[in-house]
């Protein structure tokens, strides 16, 4: 079991209110993604949860039980950090088996699990050594070993991915999803890429300034953002906002089209193109539209179109309309 | 790097400090081991000549040497006990974050600055002393008697007053270890069930055990020589209670005037150090690896 339930959590440092009240509803065996630019309050969320900070105000409760005075043994759940924070004087088996030695487990049983966490994670080969002399990614795989054998209740995870590099952050990327989906386990993941957000969640909290922005699945923030800050962080290349009175043509302040729902051809855009750049299977073009401001657009690998050419533009796609105050219309 | 002309320089380089070294410390060894097997004293500078080893042997006959040797070995052990236990506690308690952190860690480090035979002083004559002292005075107000600490427990006092002198050195290197321990790794032990005593026990006693080993290789070359502290208190009595080493050298040199006899007793006393150089780099060494 793994229902996590935050009440009105708030968190302030001093006078500053880095989290200013936040409700959240975490189902067992749910795949959750804390998104949100740098300093938005997601870490310290996950901090709080896992017991790690206490909370100013508010409860959290975990499986129904009120676990907001709990401390971090006491919770049930398991984190892996950012740093990894392996024990460096313990060999990978020690670090493995160290939360069941606290738990004052039966060695035998604990060996059995130490066994079993290193043939999921592909670890039985470098059991006897100690974490500096494994690469980043076989360290990655000790610190989820760690968390994976106390079976807990729920995995937080706090950025574990940003230490590694882009074509290891993939393949972990994979596992961890792998991981999810054998054990369904609740997992709180936090991120501030967005890539790996889509890719991963069953469900995205976007954080802005430690206020939840919105809460929905990959494709139901993508498709229907709520305001203007969750259109802008969610999709990549980032959507197109454009204001004034291209926007009130529509009968909105602000409006949005995704780069990739705008084809170029005829159209009542026209513009001359910046950069473009020809990865085979897309391509990205930035526009300078006058009267409206730079477009990004997203077309096919055969868009034969190039800096200094004259295009026009059709917005054919959906056009997301925001009022004034950056929240959607219907 | 390794060309024949740059090995050459490097020889070259370095050989200025290697020569000094070897001034330094080569003559006044062979002058040392010249002088214990001559007939030397200053009492009677006319009588001289050749005694092979009667200086050695009247030093590992003398009832005095072993104990010496004893209390040499018990004032390292002593205040290396002390300095590490109390120290490693009291750089737990001035890491928490306090209020006045920066004046308290000067004050626990003050005792450093104060020079040997002044702490030795002090604590004789305002502490430990049998009537002006302030144990005395607690003692007598208490209804007991006070202790006398210099005649009952010489040795143990001066260990005392060694270790109050290093304990700052010690903590002040274990502070700067516990500092650079990452906190996530703490928080991670946390969330994996560690209570504070695990914690200590499994991460930041290991953590510590370099800079644990760099406070025992250090004080133990100082601790092997210390005298100022024994000559300015105890003067090694009552008897020979609290008489080590160097103090024993000291008194057949100064005392007795025995030249001969104290450059036997420093040949003894390097090789002491070096028997104990050798077993401590035996036994943790290991730990300045990294």
């Amino acid at each position: 079991m793994g229902q996590i339930t935050l009440n009105q959590v708030r968190k302030s440092f001093g006078e500053v209110d880095v989290i200013p009240g936040v409700d959240l509803d975490i189902k067992d065996g749910e795949f959750v993604v804390f998104v949100g630019p740098s300093g938005c309050g997601k870490s310290t969320l996950l901090r709080l949860i896992a017991g790690l900070e206490d909370t100013t105000s508010g409860t959290i409760s975990i499986d129904g039980k009120d676990a907001t005075a709990l401390p971090p043994a006491k919770r049930g759940l398991a984190m892996v950090f950012q740093s990894y924070a392996l024990y460096p004087h313990m060999s990978v088996k020690k670090n493995i088996g160290f939360p069941l030695k606290m738990a004052g487990m039966d060695p035998a049983e604990a060996e059995k699990r130490i066994q079993r966490a290193a043939s999921v994670l592909n670890l039985t080969n470098y059991l006897d050594r100690k974490p500096g002399q494994l690469s980043g990614g076989q360290r990655q795989r000790v610190a989820i070993g760690r968390a994976i054998v106390r079976e807990p209740a729920a995995f937080l995870f706090d950025e574990p991915l940003s230490n590694l590099d882009a074509a290891l952050r993939v393949g972990m990327r994979q596992e961890i999803s792998e991981l999810h989906q054998s054990l369904k386990t609740t997992m709180i993941y936090v991120t501030h890429d967005q890539v790996e957000a889509m890719t991963m969640a069953d469900k995205i909290v976007v954080l802005n300034a430690g206020r939840i922005e919105q809460v929905g699945s990959p494709l139901d923030l993508y498709h229907n953002p709520k305001n203007v800050f969750v259109a802008g962080f969610i999709g990549s290349p980032k959507m197109n906002l454009i204001e004034g009175p291209e926007a009130a043509k529509h009968g909105a302040h602000t409006i949005g089209a995704r780069p990739e729902h705008i084809t170029v051809g005829d159209g009542p855009w026209e513009g001359v193109v910046g950069l473009s750049e020809h990865l085979g299977s897309d391509s990205f073009i930035k526009v300078d539209v006058p009267g409206i401001g730079i477009i990004n657009v997203r077309g096919s690998g055969e868009l034969g179109v190039h800096h200094g050419d004259r295009v026009k533009l059709n917005p054919a796609g959906k056009i997301h309309r925001f009022d004034a105050n950056g929240l959607a219309l219907a | 790097m390794a060309t024949q002309s740059s090995r050459l320089a490097a020889r070259l380089m370095v050989a200025p400090s290697v020569i000094v070294l070897l001034v330094w410390m080569a003559i006044p060894l062979a002058m040392a081991i010249y002088y214990s097997f001559r007939l030397y004293r200053l009492i009677s500078p006319e009588r001289t000549g050749w005694v092979g080893f009667r200086n050695y042997t009247w030093f590992i006959n003398s009832p005095e040497f072993w104990m010496a040797i004893s209390n040499t070995l018990l004032l390292v052990g002593g205040v290396l006990a002390i300095t590490i236990v109390f120290g490693t506690l009291i750089a737990l308690l001035i890491d928490q974050p306090i209020w006045g952190q920066g004046p308290l860690r000067i004050l626990v480090i003050s005792p450093f600055f104060v020079m040997p035979p002044v702490a030795a002083s002090i604590w004789e004559n305002l502490f430990m002393h049998p009537q002006n002292g302030m144990f005395a005075s607690f003692a007598q107000g208490l209804g007991m008697k006070p202790i006398l600490f210099m005649e009952s427990y010489p040795m143990a006092s001066v260990i005392f007053i060694v270790a109050w002198e290093w304990l700052p050195f010690a903590t002040l290197i274990l502070l700067t270890a516990l500092q650079s321990l990452s906190s996530e790794q703490l928080e991670a032990a946390e969330m994996d069930g560690a209570s504070a005593v695990s914690r200590f026990r499994y991460i930041i006693l290991p953590h510590m055990t370099r800079a644990i080993t760099v406070v025992i290789l250090i004080q133990t070359i100082f601790l092997l020589g210390i005298f100022g502290e024994i000559f300015t208190t105890t003067q090694g009595g009552p008897g020979s209670a609290s008489t080590t080493l160097p103090y024993m050298i000291f008194k057949q040199a100064i005392a007795a005037k025995d030249i001969g006899r104290a450059a036997a007793g420093g040949i003894i006393a390097v090789i002491l150090a070096n028997i104990v150089a050798y077993f401590l780099m035996r036994g943790i060494g290991r730990h300045l690896d990294a």
